[in-house]
C-alpha cells in the first residue's frame, strides 16, 4: 500500500478490558466486474485477507471478497490480557503484504 | 354443495381452478425468488449450512434500511456470546444474494476477541436482503437477514 493504514486503539487500557481496534487501509478494491473504455475486463485487485494477532495469537481475521468497499475498514475487539504487540496484516491480489505492529500500552 | 355433516365439499371444477391458481402463484414466487437470489448465493449458503437448519435470529445486523450509494454501505454484525474457550463465536459470514459475488466476507473470532462483533463497509449492487450466518463453537448455526433499499448500486456494475 502506498499509504500506511490508519489504526486507532483506545488509550488508558487496563488488563481485562475489551477494547475496539479500528483499522482503515487505502486500497482500490477493484472488483473484477468492471470494463475499461475499450471494453476489456479490469482484473480484480482486492485485499483478500486481513488478520490481527496479539503476541502471536489470532484475535480476528477476515476473508474478503469484492463486496467489501474500497479503502476497507474493519473494527473488531480485543480482550486485553496485558501489554504486548498487536500485529495487523493486509494481503492483496498482487501479493502485496502490509504489516503494522502496534505496541499496546497497558496501565 | 354441503354433505350431511355440514362440511363443504369442494367440487372438482373448483379444485382444478384453485390448484391451477396455486401453481401459477408458486411459479411467480419462484421466479421472484430466483431474481432476488443468485445461484452463486444459493450454493454459498448451502455450503455454509451443510444441510443443517440454522436458528433464526441471534445476530445483531446493523445496516441502514435504505442507502443512496451502494458503493459504501456501513455494516456491523454481532452475536452475544461469553467468548470463553468453551463457548464462543467462531465466525460470521456475510452474504449478498444479488451482488455479482455472493460471498462478501467471512469474519473469524477467537476467545481473545472478547466480543463477537465486527464493523465494516460493504458494496450492494441493488436492493436486496443481506444474509449473515454465524457459526458457534458448539456447532450451532444462526442466520439473520436485513433488507437494504439501494438507490444507486455499487460493485462497479
Amino acid at each position: 500500500m502506498k499509504k500506511r493504514p490508519r489504526i486507532k486503539i483506545p488509550e488508558g487500557v487496563k488488563p481485562g478490558d475489551v477494547i475496539e481496534i479500528k483499522t482503515l487501509a487505502t486500497h482500490i478494491m477493484e472488483t473484477g466486474n468492471r470494463k475499461d473504455a475499450a471494453g476489456n475486463k479490469i482484473p480484480r485487485d482486492i485485499i483478500h485477507t486481513f488478520t490481527a494477532t496479539f503476541e502471536g495469537r489470532e484475535v480476528f481475521s477476515a476473508a474478503i471478497g469484492s463486496g467489501i468497499a474500497a479503502n476497507p475498514y474493519f473494527a473488531f475487539f480485543l480482550k486485553v490480557s496485558g501489554p504486548g504487540t498487536l500485529e495487523l496484516t493486509w494481503i492483496d491480489d498482487e501479493g502485496e503484504t502490509t504489516v503494522e505492529k502496534v505496541p499496546l500500552v497497558v496501565a | 354443495m354441503d354433505d350431511d355433516f355440514g362440511i363443504k365439499v369442494i367440487q372438482r371444477r373448483d379444485f382444478v381452478l384453485g390448484a391451477g391458481a396455486a401453481a401459477m402463484l408458486a411459479a411467480l414466487l419462484g421466479e421472484a425468488r430466483a431474481l432476488a437470489r443468485s445461484a452463486e448465493f444459493e450454493a454459498a449458503l448451502a455450503e455454509l449450512l451443510k444441510g443443517a437448519t440454522p436458528r433464526t435470529g441471534g445476530i445483531d445486523m446493523d445496516l441502514p434500511a435504505s442507502i443512496d450509494n451502494g458503493d459504501y454501505v456501513p455494516v456491523a454484525l454481532g452475536v452475544d456470546s461469553p467468548m470463553t474457550g468453551e463457548d464462543y463465536v467462531k465466525a460470521i459470514h456475510l452474504l449478498s444474494p444479488a451482488n455479482p459475488r455472493a460471498r462478501v466476507a467471512t469474519f473469524r473470532f477467537t476467545p481473545l476477541s472478547g466480543k463477537a462483533r465486527v464493523t465494516s463497509v460493504m458494496r450492494l449492487a441493488k436492493t436486496q436482503e443481506v444474509v449473515a450466518v454465524a457459526e458457534l463453537s458448539d456447532g450451532t448455526l444462526l442466520m439473520g437477514t436485513h433488507s437494504v433499499d439501494v438507490k444507486v448500486g455499487g460493485c462497479g456494475t
